[in-house]
């Protein structure tokens, strides 16, 4: 079991009603650390529907879905931004 | 001892800053710029660009001033309402700086506008309202190899980016694949969030114009208004990027 900073930007955060949390995990990659996410309710359903809309940062690295969690203390989940 | 211009004249205040100083404040004078929406982003992006003296100021937007933008475009105003915001931004850059020569046009960007406009400048400022005007430009710009200084906002949030794949780092589909799908975003904004991210791409783009101090190039900026996060992203070049990877034969 390992602990990590998830940080959500933009509707991610709007959709989970959080800026960050501190969570408990067993996943070993992105991907599985959504999908114990998605567990927690609807809100996290809803803010992981599309994962193809998202992208992630691994302490403050660009990464993919599948990218191992292994020594991470942060992982930032993020949509781009189309306003201007 | 540094002369009356140095004291007094416009650029007084760069000239005497070790980083910019007369040879700065030169490419400054020497730049064309292309500024890609004059809106949230492009208001502060066309003022302090317009202000610091870069030599030209190219403006794409086919937009009219409307009463519902005044609240965060501070380059309009309410007596400019139903002009085309070209037309606004150039007279209001002019009076402002008449060093700057302001080349408007009221056009959209699309696969056939984005080369044209692109074409003959040294950076590209991305200020668009949507994802596939920026794709548009991120091809152009690979394309033309001129860097792309890109921002976005939502609601009380903002990223900004340079994207320069000629020179290093990533391009913006490296970053933001075009095959990912795009959720409506809300319309909300807070007036005062396109001034943060707007003035520091301006200020990003007078760095690399200038070639002073760390770059964006290869970094994504987040900034979280809102609960006042701010962090820089890593951001590598993916080389299977069907817009600027080597097997797609750019570079």
């Amino acid at each position: 079991m390992a602990e990590l900073d998830v940080v959500y930007f933009a509707w991610v955060r709007e959709r989970i009603g959080l800026p960050r949390e501190r969570v408990q995990t067993e996943a070993n990659d992105v991907s599985e650390l959504v999908a114990e996410l998605r567990e927690r309710g609807p809100r996290y359903a809803a803010a992981f529907a599309d994962l193809s809309a998202l992208r992630v940062a691994l302490d403050q690295e660009l990464a993919t879905f599948s990218t191992p969690l292994s020594g991470i203390r942060e992982v930032a989940i993020f949509p781009p931004m189309t306003g201007g | 001892m540094p002369d009356g211009a140095a004291l007094e004249g416009r650029y007084a205040r760069h000239l005497v800053l070790p980083e910019i100083g007369s040879a700065g404040q030169n490419r400054l004078a020497a730049a064309r710029v292309l500024v890609v929406g004059a809106g949230g982003l492009g208001s502060p992006v066309l003022l302090y660009l317009a202000a610091a003296g870069v030599g030209q100021l190219t403006i794409a937007d086919d937009d009219v001033v409307s009463l519902s933008n005044l609240q965060r475009q501070v380059l309009h105003a309410t007596s400019r309402l139903g002009d085309p915001k070209v037309a606004s931004a150039a007279d209001r850059l002019a009076d402002l700086n008449p060093d700057v020569r302001i080349v408007a046009h009221p056009l959209r960007v699309t696969a056939a506008t984005a080369p044209i406009l692109v074409t003959g400048h040294d950076l590209v400022v991305d200020c668009t309202d949507n994802l596939a005007a920026r794709h548009l430009l991120n091809r152009a710009c690979v394309e033309a190899g001129v860097p792309l200084l890109s921002g976005a906002i939502a609601a009380w949030e903002g990223q900004v980016g340079l994207y320069d794949p000629s020179h290093g780092g990533p391009c913006f589909a490296c970053v933001f694949p075009e095959t990912g799908s795009r959720p409506e975003q809300g319309k909300g904004v807070v007036g005062a969030l396109p001034g943060i991210v707007g003035a520091t791409m301006a200020l990003e783009a007078i760095k690399t114009i200038i070639g002073a101090g760390a770059s964006l190039r290869g970094q994504l900026l987040l900034i979280d208004t809102l609960w006042n996060d701010r962090r820089l992203v890593r951001v590598a070049r993916d080389p299977a990027c069907p817009v600027c990877g080597r097997e797609h034969g750019i570079c």
